[in-house]
């Protein structure tokens, strides 16, 4: 089966598919064919996982970026640096229009007229998450994402302790969600999901000081950690989906190598989305070669976190296969 | 293909069916389609629960010059906050949980921090980038009848330019004298030191001290015999004036009235001395509802 056909239909919600012997390419099936581990080897790899628990390169580099990203916010108002002017839903880079497509969506079905520059600012934000990867809005800018980072980590240590337990959530949520935001920016005439929206919100309260609608993110925060791990991001946000589809044939991904993986899957441990990591299941994927499909926020702890390098950041054609 | 659930079976009663119970992984799939609607519906309802303020309309906001009528602006407007940042006064704050849809949509306290329309362009305007706050209304979207001053408003600091007007006629909102009783110049009192006290943080552009610089309203001392500072602030040409008009004893009182020239900036309610404002700014007020 096509592959981007595949990722499109993981991100609206699907469960992703067992492919069947015969779609398994014969390049695929040799290598798959010729892995056979020995206990020695699997001791052998243990260790070597243990000897990688401590990378944190790419993650350090998103933090980096994200934390980077909103105080130029931040700082282009509280003291005059004015590189971005504005927030996360519009602002000026240089001068420069920037508008988030998902605000813009909800604008554009809300009021019902689009002005130039509002066209200017959604087409440039469009076009770079387009080269730089879609969702890598999430991991790398969306502040959201790195407080719900840490209360992801709060979650994991509760559940390791039996004290909390993740509810996972139907994935189709977010889809009927995104929908559902559409048809009531449209009818009601007013930008709906924008009041709820914690991306707004957090950027919002970092350029212009706190108020009572991070009590709303706290909510959420609340609820990833005591009941659904990182329920927004996964399940629920529309601005996800929308960043998702830009992605979708971007050329920033991140890219899997049958024949260095041991399908030890701590990748899919780590990952926000598991679901698109679903083929380092041993056996299930079908080239020697897989692109990660487009529900990636390309954040690299999967890149980090495997021992033999079997998921790296490429850029086509740019990266060369090595 | 999936172990997604047909809806029809979250509909049927919990303890009807005999055969399903059997899979677990079947009963595992339909508790996190349950969950999901379950959570899926919060959501949209705590989002749809903006809607009470807007609709409710108890808090009837002034918004910044320029502003498309209420429902076009709270749907035009981006949340971006750009406004916001250019202000030189900071009049403008984004609003807060509580405006429901209105989160993120900036909105003045003229009584805290008046617009300053001296500041020429309207930079707020300049700065929107999706239309919710323009110089000229589009054919689509008319201003309501009486909105509009009938002319360009004349900056009075500019008097002597040879382009004193301001690019824009929409009002904000119109200036109203709601407490005559508590109104200085009615009672015939004076003014001594400065307008609000030594706490007050507001900014006006004094033009005979500096018309580029806005200065704090604490520093601006007076010494009044009869109190006249809505008229003497107000940045606008003819649109408020100190009128003879017999008071309710029947003698003669010095009464502010506005005129149609009056934008609803905010000043006059903002410079008031007395406390609460005697005169405030109803925002969207047009003309013709004016007494």
């Amino acid at each position: 089966m096509n592959r981007t056909l595949e990722g499109l239909r993981v991100l609206f919600g699907a469960e992703p598919r067992k492919p069947a012997p015969e779609e398994i390419s014969p390049k695929a099936k040799e290598i798959h064919a010729a892995k056979k581990f020995k206990k020695k080897d699997f001791e052998a790899m243990e260790g070597h996982i243990q000897s990688h628990r401590a990378k944190k390169t790419w993650r350090n580099r998103r933090w980096a970026t994200l934390i980077f990203v909103n105080l130029l916010f931040v700082a282009s108002y509280w003291i005059d640096v004015q590189l971005v002017e504005g927030s996360l839903s519009g602002s000026r880079f240089l001068g420069f229009h920037m508008i988030d497509l998902n605000s813009a969506l909800q604008l554009m079905l809300a009021h019902k007229h689009l002005i130039v520059n509002l066209f200017i600012g959604t087409a440039t934000v469009g076009l770079v998450y387009f080269l730089v990867g879609g969702r890598t809005f999430c991991s790398w800018v969306c502040p959201y994402h790195f407080l719900a980072e840490w209360a992801e980590k709060l979650h994991l240590s509760l559940a390791a302790k039996k004290l909390v337990k993740d509810h996972p959530l139907h994935r189709g949520l977010r889809v009927v969600l995104w929908a559902t935001f559409g048809v009531l920016a449209y009818a009601t005439g007013y930008t709906v999901y924008e009041t709820i929206s914690p991306t707004g919100i957090v950027s919002r309260a970092l350029i212009y000081g706190p108020g009572l609608a991070l009590l709303w993110v706290l909510a959420l925060l609340a609820f990833e950690v005591l009941y659904s791990r990182r329920a927004w991001c996964r399940y629920l946000c529309p601005i996800g989906l929308t960043y998702g589809v830009v992605g979708t044939f971007s050329p920033v991904k991140v890219t899997y190598d049958l024949t260095r993986c041991f399908h030890e899957q701590d990748c899919r441990k780590v990952c926000l989305v598991p679901h698109v990591l679903d083929h380092v299941v041993k056996g299930r994927a079908t080239e020697a070669r897989i692109d990660v499909g487009p529900d990636c926020t390309r954040c690299g702890l999967c890149v980090d976190t495997c021992p033999s390098g079997a998921l790296t950041f490429k850029i086509s054609g740019i990266t060369r296969n090595r | 293909m999936s172990d997604h659930p047909a809806p029809a079976s979250a509909a049927e009663p919990a303890e009807a069916p005999k055969k399903r119970s059997t899979d677990p992984r079947a009963l595992e799939a339909r508790r996190k389609f349950l969950k999901a609607a379950a959570v899926g519906a919060g959501v949209v309802g705590v989002a749809l629960s903006g809607a009470v303020p807007v609709l409710r309309g108890d808090k009837k906001r002034l918004r910044p010059p320029g502003a498309l009528d209420e429902h076009d602006f709270l749907a035009a407007c981006i949340k971006c906050g750009q406004c916001v940042q250019v202000c030189p006064v900071n009049a403008l704050k984004p609003a807060d949980l509580l405006d429901g849809f209105g989160v993120g949509v900036p909105y003045i306290e003229p009584r805290k921090q008046a617009c300053d329309v001296a500041c020429d362009v309207g930079q707020c305007i300049l700065a929107c980038p999706t239309g919710a706050l323009v110089y000229h209304r589009p054919e689509f979207f008319p201003p309501q009848p009486h909105s509009e001053v009938p002319q360009k408003p004349v900056l009075l600091a500019k008097k002597a330019d040879p382009e004193p007007t301001l690019n824009f006629t929409q009002r904000m909102g119109l200036a109203r004298l709601a407490r005559p009783e508590a109104c200085l110049s009615v009672k015939g009192e004076g003014v001594k030191g400065s307008a609000r006290g030594e706490n007050f943080h507001g900014k006006h552009r004094y033009a005979e001290v500096d018309r580029w610089t806005p200065q704090p309203v604490r520093e601006h001392e007076y010494q009044l015999d009869r109190c006249d500072l809505c008229v003497r602030e107000c940045p606008i040409e003819g649109a408020i004036s100190i009128e003879e008009k017999p008071g309710p004893d029947g003698a003669a009182r010095f009464t502010p009235v506005v005129h149609e020239a009056c934008i609803g900036c905010g000043t006059c309610e903002m410079v008031c001395p007395a406390e609460p404002a005697a005169i405030v700014v109803d925002a969207r007020a047009t003309w013709e509802g004016a007494s």
